[in-house]
């Protein structure tokens, strides 16, 4: 598992990359991604294009995000899941929170 | 600031040791002298040094055996030897490493090394005696964390009892301490004898997992035998959740509801692998897929707690599981998967072979296949039921010993306007109140299952006009209960029950009558067309029900009115 952030350069956008298993070993590094920033960006993309796995904590991390991001108001997409993130994703409805391309 | 540490100085040349003796004092250590190899086991017994300055070659007993003694009896405790020794060839230098020295210090000693090699020794002894005190530290919190698991399971089993599950059409595998990786499986009876069943996986593990078990539970198990539907429920269910589950925790769960009477499964999936619905002789399976958020997420406001609603014949089985099952690795890191799951469910086709086990012998055998000797499987929770007819499903009586004497004489009439009908289910304020009345708890589970066959006959056909001939095929069935739904929205008319009761020793009579708003039907006629299963739109086997329960069922006025007269005797037997 490893974390890497990264914010756009008209500071709007912050996209968070997790690679391997996407855990609770993701736990403080996921978190220090977003929480730690002076400005609160516009919006969250959180790329998974090398993230193999999710589990039931990834997806309560996907959670703390969108409420930091603003709850119901928040942008947070979720990009470039592989198929097993997807039907993850899909089982838990969550593409009614996020959204999932 | 360094320790003064305890160290004894092992030489039987006289010279050598006080030499060595005074080089350590200046250092700052204490020093006790052994001249001999017996002398040191003594000394090393009696004073207990932290530290051994060991002479390979003694008379009596050589360094090499009494480091052997000194390593042994030292046991847990880091004692460093570092061996003090003219030998320079290897093959010695090296079996005083072997027998437990942990260093060595060739003759004629060069004191700056001493010296470093001293407090290099020291450094280690320190970092052993930091390692062994966090060790026992973190068993002593093991063991203190395992008490209070024993502990808070002895809670949670008292809450959460899986009594219910014992049934014969229920076959269940979960770990006694499931509740602890997050998996809860509940089940209990609505006061109508149907199977309300709960299979929930909390995010997370240990504590915070059972926690949110407790509520669950209670509300889960209170709420169904009071009567309310699976909707009501979940409603309160994920509401209570949301309000007690920090931020990023929440329970992905699916209840279903199996009706024995009417043959019908509904159901409510958040976040859980899909359920399976086999049939037999059927290649075909349905899927009770997951079409919500799990509970504790949404705020009221949001939450969907429709249900769908199933035919579920006797002989039909549901199957369901916690992602664990599905997630179940083998040596090599590979899941069971979706795939083998579905495959050992509906089972390989057999050919004139005895017959197959049932779906869940299938699973679970593949499942301990997959993840071998070797897997863990307190994560497994997988649960089956399957369809009996009624009379098999029939609750033995209840345990408590029920009033057989005293009277009543009452008549209570209860009205619902249109907002109370579109917003809430009368039945379990109608049972709650029944059930005050000492004689008649002896009868609360036929009571419950008139009334509530009555109430949604009025419900249903009086005042949503459905027609539950669309009952006949499956999607029909999710067609009917989709209709109700958007009807009762839009809801506009008025439902009222008269109660009449009597009771004169052993004999009691509960008349009930429920007229609605509707445009009722012409009930002499379809009572004229003789065996009609389906007067005025009840289901056949609703309308059994009824009939087989009460004395009369009789229909008055433009047919909008229906009276049942429920009698009996509490000597009966």
């Amino acid at each position: 598992m490893a974390v890497a952030s990264e914010l756009s350069a008209d500071g709007e956008e912050l996209v968070i990359r997790v690679s391997g298993r996407f855990d609770f070993s993701a736990h403080q590094a996921f978190r220090d991604a977003y929480e730690l920033l002076p400005d609160r960006p516009r919006r969250y993309r959180v790329d998974m294009q090398d993230t193999q796995y999710l589990d039931s904590s990834a997806l309560g991390m996907l959670l703390l995000l969108r409420d930091h991001a603003g709850g119901d108001n928040a942008e947070v997409n979720l990009v470039n899941c592989n198929a097993d993130v997807r039907k993850i994703l899909t089982i838990s409805n969550f593409e009614q929170l996020f959204s999932v391309h | 600031m360094k320790e003064s540490l305890r160290i004894l100085v092992a030489d039987d040349s006289h010279v050598d040791r006080l030499l060595l003796s005074s080089i350590v004092r200046k250092e700052g250590y204490e020093v006790v002298e052994a001249i001999d190899g017996p002398d040191t086991l003594e000394k090393f017994r009696s004073w207990r040094p932290q530290m051994v300055l060991l002479d390979a070659l003694m008379p009596g007993l050589d360094g090499f055996e009494v480091a052997h003694f000194i390593k042994d009896e030292a046991g847990e405790d880091f004692v460093p030897i570092i061996f003090l020794t003219s030998l320079t060839e290897a093959d010695a230098l090296a079996r005083a490493l072997e027998v437990g020295g942990d260093d060595f210090l060739s003759k004629p000693y060069n004191q700056v090394i001493l010296k470093a090699k001293l407090s290099a020794m020291q450094r280690l002894r320190a970092m052993h005696v930091t390692m062994q005190r966090q060790r026992d530290e973190i068993s002593r919190h093991h063991a203190h964390l395992l008490q209070e698991q024993e502990a808070a399971k002895a809670v949670f089993d008292n809450v959460a009892h899986t009594g219910n599950l014992d049934e014969p059409f229920i076959r269940h595998l979960i770990s006694p301490l499931a509740v602890f990786n997050g998996d809860v499986l509940l089940a209990e009876r609505n006061p109508a004898g149907d199977l309300y069943l709960l299979l929930g996986d909390f995010t997370g593990h240990g504590l915070t997992a059972a926690v949110g078990a407790l509520p669950l539970s209670d509300i889960f198990y209170g709420m169904t035998q009071k009567g309310f539907t699976a909707s009501e429920i979940l409603r309160e269910a994920n509401r209570k959740l949301a309000a007690i589950l920090p931020k990023g925790y929440f329970c992905c769960a699916t209840l279903v509801a199996i009706s024995f009477h009417k043959g019908t499964l509904e159901f409510w999936n958040g976040g859980l692998p899909p359920g399976y619905l086999l049939r037999p002789g059927s290649a075909e399976l349905t899927q009770l897929e997951s079409r919500h958020l799990p509970l504790g997420i949404l705020g009221d406001d949001r939450f969907e707690a429709g249900t769908e609603v199933m035919e579920m014949a006797c002989g039909d089985r549901l199957v369901m599981c916690t992602d664990g099952i599905v997630e179940a690795r083998n040596e090599s890191g590979e899941a069971f998967g979706f795939d083998r799951f579905h495959a050992a469910a509906l089972g390989a086709p057999a050919r004139g072979a005895a017959p197959a086990a049932s779906p869940f012998e299938r699973l679970k055998r593949e499942v301990y296949a997959h993840i071998g000797g070797t897997g863990r499987d307190d994560d497994l929770t997988l649960v089956e039921v399957t369809m009996v007819p009624a009379e098999e499903a029939v609750r033995p009586p209840p345990a408590l010993d029920y009033p057989t004497e005293g009277s009543e004489q009452w008549r209570l009439s209860y009205e619902l306007g249109p907002a109370t009908l579109r917003s809430s289910n009368p039945l379990p304020l109608l049972q709650q109140m029944l059930m005050e009345f000492p004689r008649l708890r002896r009868q609360s589970g036929a009571i419950y299952t008139v009334l509530s066959e009555l109430y949604s006959n009025a419900l249903e056909h009086g005042l949503l006009g459905l027609d539950s001939g669309l009952k006949r095929s499956a999607r029909g069935f999710a067609e009917y209960y989709a209709a109700r739904e958007r009807g009762l929205a839009e809801l506009d008319g008025w439902m009222r029950f008269d109660f009449r009761c009597e009771v004169t020793g052993p004999c009691g009579r509960l008349q009930v009558t429920v007229t609605d708003s509707g445009d009722g039907f012409d009930h002499e006629r379809q009572l004229a067309e003789a065996g009609a299963a389906e007067v005025r739109g009840y289901h056949g086997r609703g309308l059994q029900l009824l009939r087989r329960l009460c004395q009369s069922l009789t229909y008055q006025g433009r047919g909008n009115q229906v009276e049942a007269v429920f009698a009996w005797r509490d000597d009966d037997g």
